[in-house]
C-alpha cells in the first residue's frame, strides 16, 4: 500500500564517553525511549548494532560520532514520535549531553518501502544535505518533501 | 489585521455567538446542535443559525458522524459536528507580527545551540510574571483561573487526585510546530518559573499531539 518509507539518520557528539556518570540520564532513558519508538504508530525498523538493543556503540562516521537511524511509514509519523512524545524531553536536554553542532545533523530521506537504509547510504544523505542543502535527495523536518509517487519535488512543509 | 480576522472578531461581537463558540471551545471535542442548544437554553434553529455563521467566518469546523450508535436504515442522518477550527486567526491593532520575530529568533537559538540561556531566560520571565500578580494564586483553583487567562485552556484530568492540570491549547502553537524542542522547552521553564511560588506544585513535560506538552502536578509528598 504505501510505496515510500521514511528514512532518517541523526548524529550527534556526546559530551562525555558513553559510559561516564555525566551521561547516565541520557543512557538510561535510551531502553525506554527505543522501546517506546518501537509501538510507535508508523515505526518500520531501526538499525541496531549486532547483539545490542541500540546503536550507541556503532561509529561508522567517526570514533565521536554517535549514530540513530530508523525507517518510518510517513513523516508524520516519525514527527509525532520525536515531538509529541516522551521523546520530546529528550531533545529539550540535549545540551546536557550532546554538544552543539554547527552543520545539520539530521537528515530525511523516502526509499522504497520493499528495502532498509545501509549505513553507507545514510552517511551519503546527510553529506548531500550538508553540500546542497534540503532537496528531495535528502530533507529536513522544516523544509520536507512528498514521497516520489506523489510526483512532485516542491517542498511540503508538514503541517501536522 | 488581516480580513478573516475582521470578521471573525465582528462575529463574535454576538452575546449568544460568543457564548456558543465558549461553549464548543470548552468542550474540548465534538459538539452537536443538541447539546449546545441546550447548554445556552435557546432554540435548536436559531443555535445552528449562529453555530454555522461561525463556520462560515473560521472559528469553528464541520464533522459528520452519526451519533447514536444506530447503524443501517433508519438511524438517520450523520449529525453535524462542531469543533473549535484548527487556524489561527490574529486581531492586531495597529499591525503587529510577532511571530515572524519568534520565528527568527527561534532559528537563532538552534544555530547557537543556546538552550540553556533561553530556559533561564524563560525561568526568569515566569517568575517576573508572577511578581507582577497582584493576585498571587495560592492553590489550585487560583492557578487554574491564573493559567485559563494566559489562555492555556487548564483542565483538571482527575480532581479526586488533585491534578494533574493538563493544557488544551498551546499559546505558542504556531512556533511549536516548526520549533518544536526550542519552545516546549521555553514553555516548561516559564511555567517553572510562573509557579515558582506555588510551593507544592511541579511542572513536568508530557507531550501529546492534541494539546500543550507540560502537565502540572501536585508534589506527592506534600
Amino acid at each position: 500500500m504505501t510505496e515510500h518509507h521514511l528514512a532518517q539518520l541523526n548524529v550527534a557528539i556526546p559530551n562525555h564517553p558513553m559510559d561516564d556518570p555525566r551521561m547516565a540520564g541520557f543512557t538510561e532513558m535510551l531502553d525506554p525511549i527505543n522501546a517506546l519508538a518501537d509501538s510507535s504508530p508508523g515505526f518500520v525498523w531501526r538499525f541496531r548494532s549486532e547483539g545490542s538493543n541500540d546503536a550507541t556503540t556503532e561509529r561508522p562516521f567517526g570514533p565521536d560520532l554517535l549514530i540513530n537511524l530508523s525507517v518510518w511509514e510517513s513523516l508524520e509519523a516519525l514527527w509525532n514520535f520525536t515531538y509529541r512524545s516522551e521523546h520530546l524531553d529528550l531533545l529539550r536536554r540535549r545540551r546536557e549531553w550532546f554538544q552543539h553542532m554547527e552543520e545539520v545533523h539530521t537528515v530525511l530521506w523516502w526509499l522504497p518501502a520493499t528495502r532498509l537504509p545501509s549505513l553507507d547510504e545514510a552517511g551519503e544523505r546527510l553529506a548531500h544535505l550538508r553540500a546542497h542543502g534540503p532537496t528531495a535527495h535528502a530533507f529536513t523536518f522544516r523544509t520536507s518533501f512528498a514521497p516520489p509517487s506523489h510526483g512532485t519535488t516542491r517542498p511540503s512543509p508538514i503541517r501536522p | 489585521m488581516t480580513e478573516p480576522g475582521i470578521d471573525a472578531a465582528g462575529t463574535l461581537a454576538e452575546p449568544l455567538r460568543r457564548r456558543l463558540y465558549q461553549y464548543v471551545v470548552d468542550q474540548g471535542g465534538d459538539v452537536t446542535r443538541a447539546d449546545a442548544a441546550e447548554a445556552v437554553g435557546e432554540r435548536r434553529s436559531l443555535v445552528a443559525f449562529h453555530l454555522d455563521k461561525l463556520v462560515e467566518v473560521g472559528l469553528l469546523e464541520v464533522t459528520r458522524r452519526k451519533v447514536s450508535g444506530r447503524e443501517g436504515p433508519g438511524s438517520g442522518r450523520p449529525a453535524k459536528l462542531y469543533r473549535r477550527a484548527d487556524r489561527q486567526l490574529s486581531v492586531q491593532l495597529p499591525p503587529r507580527d510577532y511571530e515572524t520575530a519568534a520565528r527568527v529568533l527561534a532559528e537563532a537559538i538552534e544555530r547557537l545551540g543556546a538552550d540553556s540561556a533561553l530556559h533561564s531566560a524563560a525561568w526568569e520571565e515566569g517568575a517576573r510574571m508572577a511578581r507582577a500578580l497582584e493576585d498571587r494564586p495560592e492553590d489550585l483553583d487560583g492557578l487554574m483561573a491564573l493559567l485559563e487567562r494566559l489562555g492555556y485552556e487548564p483542565v483538571r484530568e482527575d480532581p479526586t487526585v488533585g491534578g494533574p492540570v493538563r493544557l488544551r491549547n498551546c499559546p505558542f502553537h504556531v512556533l511549536a510546530r516548526d520549533f518544536p524542542a526550542v519552545t516546549c522547552g521555553m514553555n516548561l521553564e516559564l511555567l517553572r518559573g510562573l509557579l515558582s511560588g506555588i510551593a507544592d506544585l511541579s511542572t513536568h513535560m508530557a507531550p501529546s499531539p492534541e494539546r500543550c506538552c507540560v502537565a502540572i502536578s501536585k508534589n506527592k509528598n506534600c
